[in-house]
């Protein structure tokens, strides 16, 4: 770990301006990743600005009669919280699925879209790894590769991005409100985290200076058909090898609307447009489910260790589908 | 004569029929409050003196080659920093391996020497200690060393892909038997036979403490040294021959240990780092390990057994055939106790077993809790289940079918062996009669439920060991050794013993361990100490009372005058006459009418090698495991275990239990989950770190049943105890194998059983 200097900042303003007066600066919050991160000599800030006194901490309405998530409130307040137990259960779920308690208390909503892949390549500063020096090549191809990604790979880069929160967020449409030196605006969840392809060092689609402030949900929360799913290698506290969030609205046993999404497979919540359209309009049954699950792993890539997913991915699919649809108990 | 009758000491004497106010009890730590509250200290947690200095290491990013260069320049102008120590201006030391060889190194190796050589062994080798004023500024300045290498290409990682280099060691520590019968044709004439490969990879032992040592430099040039170690005699021996040291001059003490599990039985190089940096600069240095570099010494060696089993029609074992390889490092021949146990566990007239070592470039593996032992029964007990299942038979009863009623390695009885018995109890409790005799033929909602059976066994040692016991007037009794207690509960039954043995009460004994001063004990592991070192402590605390009885009849008035030491009993601080309790001295009233402050005796426990030699003398578990596997998924959930250890005489029920738990929990991690990953290119391990190197939560543990079955051995040791640190693991990875089959029908023969070997 290096040397750094710290400042705690209490306004955005502020914490642009901490930002302006050095060379490698970052933002931390609950610090659970980064620091991870700067003792393994992954990142080596020369500053931290501690953003955690922003008033970025609220849990409220928005207009539009959606929820608007601060993005300084922890992982456990939002995944407790009682508009999000009832109108977005499955963002609940999500967020509960992810690390342990101690973590959940500490990580924060903004720093969940921010953290970053766990591979073990990029983590280990003695192999070479495109996201963490690029151009020095990817270990993980041709190297010991069986959590990380099947769709949406490139040959530079096979990460997965780790979070169980985010694979929710795309399910339910969230959209992420960012500040920084031109102004604020919003990013469409589906558009903040991106592809690897030939700039996979780039996890997502933020430029130098920004800050994420909060994350609207929208109205529709998918309260009554839902599911999230998640296969790992213990029963807690492990990333996910396989993740999937369904969320349906019936009607009789007809889907009106599908969302399908799945995590743990590419750089980004992978979400299934396709297999979605599969869903709609078609009867609640495994053999729609089975349709939908072919058509989402449709050009997904194994890379050996993990060529086991896509067959998992699918029979995750349909259990998470049933599960969403009443055919079966979520667990 | 038997050694301890040329000790005067003869061995009926020690094996008078303890029942006790203490023994057999469930009794809590005596340091527990002391954990829970943080007064117990660890070794990288003591910090007498000012101005310690703190070493960071820097470990090696290529596996094999040469460092073609060093520069330390920019380190080293830090303001703080006080040396970066390599091989360039490490001062000549021993030169001889034999100086580096500690208690469990493998027999007639070159141990690894740090900082001695530009040469690269393997991934992660420590190459540069990092020496400043504060922790943060050590690792800070360890990234500012540049090191050039000269990279070998040709590297062997990988045990399969290195078979072809396999070769007898020069030494084996467990003798491989020589073969009996005619195992080849024997297995050809059988009516039923498997033959399949059964493997696990690395694993490393990862005890939530790292691995740290501080060395404090006393004015008068003495070391004082508080090291993680399962052994203070061997760190101190270590030290010693390493650095030209006497006795005198370094002292090693080691109080508490967070988690041992075989990884402090060599002395680990913080220890040496730690040395040679208080030596060279007079001062006194902390040295701690991260958790990746928890990764970066000896570990459970990648094992494959080919077994092949032949039995009658009538399920009768014909033919046992196992062939081991297993990993070794390319400076030193690790060897464990893997084959035997196919020789041993089953009435089998044809043995044939093999044992090869495959060196590959990493570090020399080392002992891990039931070393071997899991490894080999995991194997043998998978195979056995494979061939009762062939043979249509209950696995279960294939077992007692095949019962060993001696030990046929050996030729030799056992000192006993209530196995049948613990599959008695196992079964009854886990309910085994109700199994369903098909495979993949239960099911519960998306889970296929699976129910399976495996032996455990492991060896019941006793070695030589002091102690030494000391009783004041005021009726304290301090009883010292130089054992460990890795956490195991060694203070508490050690306090037990020698309460029980004393007649005073557990609270008015101080039992001190963990100090090099103290009389010599070997090393914690084995699990031999109960046996070991409870035997010294039992047969020091009765020579005590000998010598108090002794004083106690010489007082004026003694009302034991013509009585013999079986007329009395010690209780309550007390000698009275069994006849007549009336008739009583206290302790205090015997020493302070003799005119003495305290009484002290020191003594040497040795094991009757005669006597025990005369039988194979081994502990034994039936492990009963149900399973629930995701039929979609593959997700393998235990969802109840039940283990019957048969173990001699129980001291301490709680924190016996506690051990087996620990085990069974171990085992279900050795089945399901642990596994430390190599890339093959770059020969280096790449989960080094708890978030994925992985061991259950507790979300993955469910109902656990620990029975004691009731086992008498005058054989053992003179308290009949026969150790309890290793069983509860055995057997285990097996039991959930089984289960896993009969929850599918699909048959996994390499660990972790992880999900993608189930879909």
């Amino acid at each position: 770990m290096n040397k750094f200097t710290y400042a705690s900042v209490s306004t955005t303003d502020a914490a642009i301006a901490e930002m302006d007066e050095h060379d490698s600066p970052k933002f931390i919050a609950g610090g659970t990743n980064l620091l991870d991160l700067m003792k393994v000599n992954v990142e080596n800030p020369d500053h931290l600005i501690d953003i955690t006194q922003i008033a970025f901490n609220q849990i409220e309405a928005t207009a539009d009669g959606g929820l608007r998530l601060g993005a300084l409130v922890t992982n456990a307040d939002t995944a407790w919280n009682e508009e999000v137990e009832k109108r977005y259960p499955l963002l609940s779920k999500a967020i509960l699925a992810g690390a342990s308690p101690q973590l959940r208390n500490m990580a924060t909503n903004g720093g969940n879209l921010m953290q970053r892949t766990r591979c073990y390549y990029f983590y280990d500063t003695a192999t070479p790894c495109n996201k963490r020096e690029p151009g020095s090549g990817c270990s993980a191809i041709g190297g010991y590769n069986r959590i990380l990604a099947i769709l949406g790979t490139s040959e530079h880069c096979i990460a997965t991005h780790p979070s169980d929160m985010c694979v929710a967020l795309v399910a339910l449409g969230a959209t992420i409100n960012i500040t920084g030196i031109n102004g604020d605006r919003t990013i469409p969840i589906t558009e903040f985290h991106r592809l690897p392809g030939d700039r996979p060092d780039l996890d997502n689609t933020l430029q130098a200076g920004d800050i994420v402030t909060s994350i609207d949900l929208p109205v529709q929360g998918f309260e009554k058909n839902y599911a999230y799913l998640k296969v790992r290698d213990r029963a807690s506290y492990a990333f996910a090898l396989v993740s999937v969030a369904a969320a349906l609205t019936l009607e009789g046993n007809q889907i009106k609307e599908a969302r399908l999404v799945l995590g743990g497979v590419a750089h980004k919540p992978w979400r299934s447009a396709e297999a979605e359209a599969a869903l709609t309009h078609q009867e609640a049954s495994v053999s729609t489910f089975e349709k939908a699950a072919a058509i989402a792993l449709e050009g997904a890539k194994g890379y050996g260790d993990n060529t086991f997913k896509i067959e998992l991915a699918k029979r995750a699919i349909v259990r998470a589908l049933k599960q969403a649809a009443g055919l079966e108990e979520q667990a | 004569m038997s050694l301890l009758q040329k000790l005067g000491v003869s061995a009926e004497n020690l094996a008078p029929e303890i029942t006790g106010k203490y023994i057999g009890k469930p009794i809590s730590r005596v340091d527990g409050r002391a954990k829970v509250t943080g007064n117990a200290k660890y070794a990288a947690e003591f910090n007498i003196g000012t101005g310690i200095l703190y070493g960071y290491v820097i470990s090696s990013p290529i596996a094999k080659g040469k460092i073609t260069a060093v520069n330390a320049r920019q380190a080293l102008s830090q303001k703080g920093v006080l040396n970066v120590f390599t091989h360039e201006n490490v001062p000549g030391l021993a030169w001889f391996d034999r100086s580096y060889q500690d208690q469990d190194a493998p027999p007639g190796g070159s141990p690894f020497r740090p900082l001695q050589s530009d040469e690269i062994l393997f991934s992660q080798q420590p190459i540069a200690l990092v020496i400043a004023e504060t922790f943060e500024l050590a690792r800070y300045a360890s990234t500012l060393v540049h090191f050039e290498y000269e990279v070998k290409e040709e590297l062997n990682v990988g045990l399969e892909l290195n078979l072809y280099k396999a070769k007898k060691p020069k030494k084996h520590r467990f003798p491989v038997p020589k073969p009996r019968g005619d195992a080849e044709k024997a297995l050809a004439g059988s009516v039923v036979k498997i033959e399949e490969a059964y493997y696990h990879g690395y694993e490393h032992h990862n005890p939530m403490e790292m691995f740290a040592s501080t060395v404090i430099y006393g004015d008068d040039d003495r070391l004082t040294i508080y090291d993680k170690t399962q052994g203070v005699l061997n760190s101190q021996s270590y030290v010693k021959s390493v650095f030209g040291l006497s006795e005198d001059e370094a002292r090693v003490i080691s109080p508490f240990m967070g988690g041992g599990f075989g990884a402090g039985l060599r002395p680990q190089y913080q220890l040496y780092m730690a040395v040679l940096a208080s030596l060279e600069l007079k001062r006194s240095v902390k040295v701690v390990l991260t958790r990746q570099q928890m990764f970066s010494f000896g570990h459970r060696p990648a094992t494959l057994q080919k077994i092949s089993l032949g039995a009658s029609a009538e399920g009768k074992l014909q033919a046992v055939i196992n062939r081991c390889y297993s990993e070794t490092s390319t400076f030193e021949e690790y060897t464990e106790n893997v084959v035997n146990w196919s020789g041993q566990m089953y009435q089998c007239d044809n043995v044939m077993l093999d044992h090869k070592l495959v060196p590959l470039d990493l570090f020399t593996p080392l002992d891990m809790r039931a070393p071997g032992g899991v490894t080999g029964m995991y194997a043998l007990e998978v195979a056995i289940d494979e061939l009762a299942v062939k043979a249509g038979i209950d696995p279960l009863e294939f077992r007692l079918l095949n019962y060993a009623e001696k030990d046929q390695n050996l030729d030799k009885p056992f000192s006993s062996k209530e196995l049948r018995e613990c599959y008695r109890q196992g079964a009854e409790r886990f309910g085994w009669n109700k199994r369903n005799p098909e495979a993949g033929a239960t099911l519960e909602g998306n889970n296929l439920v699976g129910w399976g059976v495996a032996t455990g066994c492991w060896e019941a040692n006793q070695m030589p060991s002091r102690a030494k016991a000391m009783l004041s007037a005021d009726g304290k009794l301090t009883v010292s050794s130089a054992t460990a207690d890795i956490g195991t509960g060694t203070y508490t039954v050690m306090t037990q013993v020698a309460a029980e043995t004393l007649g005073v009460a557990m609270e008015d004994v101080l039992f001190k361990l963990g100090d090099s001063v103290l009389p010599m004990s070997p090393l914690q592991g084995g699990s031999w100490t109960m046996a070991t070192v409870g035997s010294a402590v039992k047969l020091v605390c009765d020579q005590l009372k000998a010598k108090l009885f002794k004083m106690a009849k010489k007082v004026e008035n003694s009302p034991f005058g013509n009585s013999k030491e079986e007329d009395v009993v010690f209780a309550d601080r007390c000698i009275s006459l069994k006849e007549d309790a009336q008739q009583y001295l206290t302790f205090t009233e015997i020493m302070r009418k003799s005119k003495v402050n305290y009484i002290e005796e020191d003594t040497t426990s040795l094991p009757n090698m005669l006597e025990q030699n005369e039988y194979s003398r081994f502990t034994h578990s039936a492990v009963f495991v149900e399973v629930k596997v995701d039929q979609d998924l593959g997700t393998v959930h235990v969802s109840r275990v039940v283990n019957a250890v048969a173990a001699g005489r129980i001291i301490n029920t709680k924190t016996s239990r506690s051990q087996v738990l620990g085990g069974i929990v171990w085992g279900i991690s050795m089945a399901l989950h642990e596994d430390t990953v190599m890339d093959d290119n770059f020969g280096r391990f790449m989960n080094t770190n708890l978030a994925e190197y992985h061991v259950p939560v507790n979300a993955d543990i469910n109902d656990i049943d620990v029975i004691f079955v009731e086992e008498h051995d005058d054989i053992v040791n003179p308290l009949g105890v026969k150790g309890l640190g290793e069983i509860g693991i055995v057997g285990v990875a097996a039991a959930i194998s089984n289960a896993v089959y009969h929850a599918t029908g699909k048959r996994v023969r390499d660990l972790p059983i992880q999900l993608d070997k189930l879909l």
